[in-house]
């Protein structure tokens, strides 16, 4: 606080001066304090206001809600399963697919690739994240829906059709192809953290491995990625909170059926394509009720999930892996 | 010496995968630009900029309409959330205790984690709901609540980056914090600021699902604030699922459309930051 000291030696009028600026300091503070408080009150707010506007369904149909199988909105009786299920069985296909080819990219951009082309690429991974989700659906309800239903699908129950996730006919709309359209749109996301928690591994780790004989493989496959570990977790566990709560792309190909299917070719729902489909023309005061409380049943997964990956992304970041682990 | 043989097998067909993989991602990005740019480019003409879109059944039309609906309620997103944004990012930065800038920090990446259509449903119980329809207000919000945190953790991050020196520079030849928040940091991460501003700005303009029930889309022109209002993402979505041969020529238009402004904006924002002008208030 030199200025203080400057300041008190100076006549009183600059004194007063010092005084009002001062008071400007405060103004500053005060004002930005209310705009920083005020993103805390909006959040607290959108809880409070999902919570009282799902009370209706919550009192109606309690924890019966998350079990529930129907969705009738002429009786007036709603159930989440279908819904919920479509959900974590779109995101969890979605990570399938995505996790190898993710991380395997990664690797190659950290590990392999000239700085110049792993530059390149990475801004072009980081482009494909910035392509809004709407004509992700697009591309996939004109594309990759009529390939699904003429080449894929037949393909895999010629081949895996023992299985019962590959039987029924092929409608090209489905959880598979919502869950293909969900591992494309994550891959960004794993790629560029899982890039750069790997960049962060000490070169002398890599050094070590491979003075002891280890191939390049050998070396990235059990050193270097189990060292960057936590930040490829939470690199999964972003990717994960995307694809649970995404809506537009997944809504244009689910095929909008509410049931539970064992195979992933059959068309299904999710919770956030129905509250897209249905909110805007819902018939009753009960179905908006029971479509927010889907709302909330969304919001606690994806916080709960987003928490572990921050976690995660917070701890590689502050320690170290290794220290961390 | 068979076993060496094996490793290094092995060890040029898991790199050659990753390499693969590699191809294969950044081939998505060259797919779906080359593909909108094929179908979307025969329909993109004068009309589709000048003209309203035309019933099903007829062709011709265009998406006047959505057009300026979208610039409409991203300017009002910006306007509420570049200024809570920037300023809550100064307080977290420069001010923030250790209480309140923790609250505040976890509540905007809760905010920014939040799938966006329950960002619209929030929107729809706070403006829709009291002011009795859709409109574009209500659109406008609903798209600011995914702006803030952006530009929040953006303004935070430029500042915190702003070396001590210069504050200390400042301060040592008597200026007041507020002089030297204003004066000189904020200046020297200008840059940064900027592009992060940038970026959520075009984050934002393609978000359909906070739309879909809260400006909820409309044929004609919207005459005030208070009216549903169309956009391009939300006219992507109702012309792709509509089964007319014709909308679906005006949905890949619009796609091409959308995505040509979303990508340009981030190319342009990426080059601010990295070689570009620096912006000088002082």
């Amino acid at each position: 606080m030199a200025a203080t000291a400057i300041a008190a030696g100076k006549s009183r009028k600059s004194r007063n001066l010092f005084v009002a600026l001062r008071g400007g300091d405060e103004i500053a503070h005060l004002i930005t304090l209310v705009f920083a408080a005020s993103v805390f009150l909006v959040t607290v707010f959108l809880v409070w206001e999902l919570w009282v506007h799902s009370a209706p369904s919550r009192h109606k149909f309690g924890l019966g809600f998350l079990t529930g199988t129907d969705w009738d909105p002429v009786q007036e009786i709603f159930g989440a399963l279908p819904y919920i299920y479509g959900t974590v069985i779109t995101s969890v296909l979605a990570m399938i697919v995505a996790i190898p080819l993710g991380v395997g990219a990664a690797v190659f951009l950290a590990e392999l690739a000239p700085t110049g082309i792993s530059n390149t690429c990475t801004f072009m991974v980081e482009l494909l994240a910035a392509i809004p989700s709407v004509i992700y659906g697009l591309l996939a309800l004109f594309t990759l829906v009529p390939l699904l239903r003429s080449y894929g699908e037949p393909f895999l129950k010629a081949s895996l059709g023992f299985l019962p996730f590959f039987t029924g006919p092929s409608f090209g709309v489905g959880y598979l192809a919502a869950g293909l359209i969900l591992a494309i749109m994550t891959l960004p996301y794993i790629i560029s953290i899982s890039r750069e928690a790997l960049l962060e591994v000490p070169r002398d780790q890599r050094e070590a491995a491979l003075a002891l004989g280890a191939t390049k493989w050998e070396a990235t496959s059990q050193v270097v990625v189990p060292f960057a570990r936590l930040g490829i977790f939470g690199s999964i566990f972003l990717a994960l909170a995307r694809a649970l709560g995404e809506t537009m792309a997944v809504t244009m190909v689910i095929g909008n059926d509410p049931s539970i299917h064992m195979s992933l070719l059959a068309p299904g729902h999710t919770i956030a394509a129905v509250i897209a489909n249905e909110f805007a023309e819902a018939s009753s005061a009960m179905q908006i009720s029971a479509l927010i409380e889907m709302g909330l049943v969304l919001f606690l997964i994806t916080i709960i999930i987003n928490a572990l990956a921050r976690l995660l992304v917070i701890a590689t970041s502050r320690k170290g892996t290794a220290h961390a682990a | 010496m068979n076993r060496l043989r094996y490793r290094k097998f092995v060890n040029s067909v898991m790199l050659g995968m990753t390499g693969i993989f590699t191809v294969f991602t950044v081939a998505v990005l060259f797919l779906i630009l080359g593909y909108l740019v094929y179908n979307g480019g025969k329909s993109v003409d004068w009309n589709f900029f000048t003209k309203l879109p035309a019933p099903p059944g007829e062709t011709g039309g265009g998406m006047a309409n959505a057009i300026v609906g979208s610039a409409i309620m991203v300017g009002l997103a910006a306007l509420i959330g570049i200024p809570v944004g920037f300023l809550g990012g100064i307080y977290l930065a420069e001010f923030g205790g250790k209480t309140v800038g923790f609250a505040v920090r976890y509540t905007a990446d809760l905010l920014n984690g939040v799938p966006s259509i329950v960002i619209g449903i929030f929107a729809w119980t706070v403006i829709v709901v009291p002011m009795k329809g859709f409109s574009a207000l209500a659109g406008g919000f609903a798209l600011s609540l995914m702006l803030i945190p952006i530009a929040l953790r953006t303004t935070e991050q430029f500042l915190l980056n702003v070396p001590r020196s210069l504050r200390e520079g400042a301060l040592a030849l008597g200026a007041p914090k507020w002089r030297v928040i204003s004066s000189v940091v904020v200046p020297a991460a200008s840059k940064g600021i900027l592009t992060g501003m940038i970026l959520g700005i075009a984050r934002i303009a393609g978000e359909t699902a906070p739309l879909l029930f809260t400006a909820l889309g409309n044929q004609f022109w919207a005459h005030s604030l208070n009216e549903p209002t169309n956009s391009l993402p939300v006219v992507i979505y109702t012309h792709a699922i509509a089964p007319y041969d014709e909308w679906h020529r005006q949905a890949w238009a619009a796609g091409l459309v959308l995505l040509g402004m979303v990508l340009l904006t981030n190319v342009a924002a990426r080059w601010i930051l990295a070689r570009g002008i620096t912006v000088q208030k002082g």
